[in-house]
């Protein structure tokens, strides 16, 4: 069972990140669920083998902040969950403006209970997008 | 073509895709480098080749059959998906599985870590240009891939795992032939690896290649053999699943240079750590059933690790009381070490990326998903 969880909200989320890195921990990877009126986050982290959790609800429709100013590690899940459950996640240091695993013709948000419920990430300005996107297999 | 110095001497930056489809990787990535002549200066992956959405579809699934989805995860290590899945079930159910299970779990999870460092050893020495070797070390893989065909009637995909215990029992005389088998791989082996460890020119090319500190490993969220290469003594097999408990406990495997060598002498030496606990596992294996009936349907959520070849591998199970789970999410070790890999590609040169890349040990399968 899923033990060592503390309750945050959106906007306490950086701070506590930088605190739990602060005491040494590792950073393990970020597991995203979509509940179907919000999103459920849990942030999980290695502290000398034991695991601790940090878990958010992020309204659908919703913005994230990015961990990887504090975390480099975080960039990656980032942009996954940015892609499979269309959240769009602000300040990240790459920023694959939901291109890292889906094409311009995959279904939007696959991972999302509900169809069409999430923000689409990837319908922005096309001089913002081409500008700002650093690549993306497709 | 890109002028970024206003110097008297101007350099110039070129971008190069580096994959999906490359003579080294066996699976399609796409590294987008940055290069100063033959310097790179800056690294990009791409993924999303082969994005199967497995872990949707695990959703949709009953609860049962995911042990044949999880195996497919991985063409490489398919046993180590399927028991984890299994132990994050179980757990969730309280099944107590046997005894004798979990020790057949430890000869089959460690013939698994053996055959992979095989393939891993023979890739990278085709990386660097030593076909003999690699084509030596996948003979002696084959031994491997054989008697896991014996004994569970495939050679990769075993589905020998199952949920309360394992499908497969084995005879004193399959025991015995495995114990035959890890004997002459490890006498094979003897006459090979020495080449791998001390020719010049292996050395030359992966001695002080692709560093990798032991703060940059920890900051990262390096695992597996690319964090205990630069001295981070981290193995989930010293939690004590399945039957590591019962076996003496686990060492982990280090080195402290963190470079493409240290990396790839971890999995050298594990080679022999894996022969040691299948030994272990089947001179200490007790009598008795090899699987539990499981009533029911899973409920609540768990995250469960253990120890894949490459690293730290985790299951996040959300159960709800249903055939379907709520959430099935896996986060494979090589998704972990991507990061540790943007890290190690600055300032080496274009002819190391590929030694680089492979020293990871990378599965796009996995990482994917």
């Amino acid at each position: 069972m899923l033990t060592n969880v503390q309750e945050i909200t959106p906007d306490r989320l950086v701070g506590e990140v930088a605190l739990i890195k602060g005491q040494g921990c590792r950073f393990v990877t970020v597991t995203c669920t979509d509940l179907g009126e919000a999103h459920d986050l849990i942030y999980h982290f290695d502290d000398q083998g034991e695991l601790r959790h940090l878990r958010l609800k992020l309204p659908h429709g919703a913005t994230l902040p990015s961990l990887s100013g504090v975390w480099f590690a975080a960039v990656i899940i980032e942009n996954e969950i940015q892609d499979l459950f269309g959240i769009t996640v602000t300040g990240m240091a790459i920023d694959y403006k939901g291109r890292f695993l889906l094409a311009e013709s995959s279904p939007k948000a696959p991972f999302n209970k509900l169809g069409g419920i999430a923000v689409d990430v990837r319908v922005r300005p096309p001089a913002a997008t081409e500008a700002a996107a650093p690549g993306g297999a497709h | 073509m890109q002028t970024t110095a206003t110097s008297a001497f101007p350099t110039r930056n070129t971008v190069i895709p580096f994959g999906p489809q490359h003579p080294v990787l066996p699976e399609p990535l796409q590294l987008r480098l940055v290069l100063e002549d033959e310097r790179v200066v800056e690294a990009l992956p791409a993924i999303g080749y082969c994005h199967r959405g497995l872990e949707k579809i695990a959703e949709k699934k009953d609860f049962i059959q995911n042990v044949y989805l999880v195996e497919r995860i991985c063409g490489i290590c398919s046993f180590m998906h399927s028991l984890t899945y299994c132990q994050g079930i179980e757990e969730l159910m309280k099944v107590d599985v046997p005894s004798r299970a979990k020790h057949l779990r430890v000869v089959w999870a460690e013939l698994h870590r053996m055959h992979s460092h095989l393939l891993f050893l023979g890739l990278v020495s085709d990386a660097f240009g030593f076909e003999n070797l690699f084509m030596q070390l996948w003979r002696v893989r084959e031994h491997i891939l054989e008697i896991m065909e014996k004994t569970a009637g495939a050679r990769i995909m075993l589905s020998v795992c199952s949920i309360g215990g394992v499908r497969r029992d084995l005879d004193d005389g399959q025991m015995a032939e495995v114990l035959r088998v890890l004997d002459r791989v490890e006498h094979e082996l003897e006459e090979i690896l020495p080449t791998l460890m001390n020719d010049y020119s292996v050395r030359q090319r992966l001695c002080g290649v692709g560093l990798l500190s032991p703060d940059k490993a920890h900051d990262l969220g390096a695992v597996g053999p690319t964090a205990r290469a630069s001295g981070i003594p981290m193995d989930h097999r010293q939690t004590g699943y399945a039957a590591y408990g019962d076996l003496g406990g686990v060492t982990p495997v280090t080195e402290t240079a963190g470079d493409c060598y240290a990396r790839i002498m971890i999995r050298v030496r594990e080679l022999h750590q894996s022969a040691e606990f299948v030994r272990k596992a089947i001179q200490k294996i007790p009598a008795g059933p090899i699987a539990v009936p499981v009533k029911g349907n899973p409920d609540g959520e768990v995250l469960v690790r253990m120890e894949q070849p490459r690293g730290e591998l985790i299951f996040y199970i959300k159960g709800n009381g249903t055939r379907n789970l709520e959430r099935f999410r896996a986060r494979t070790p090589t998704f972990a070490n991507l990061p540790a890999l943007l890290h190690m590609l600055p300032g080496c040169q274009l002819a190391d990326v590929p030694v680089i890349i492979l020293s990871i040990d990378p599965c796009i399968s996995c990482t994917e998903r």
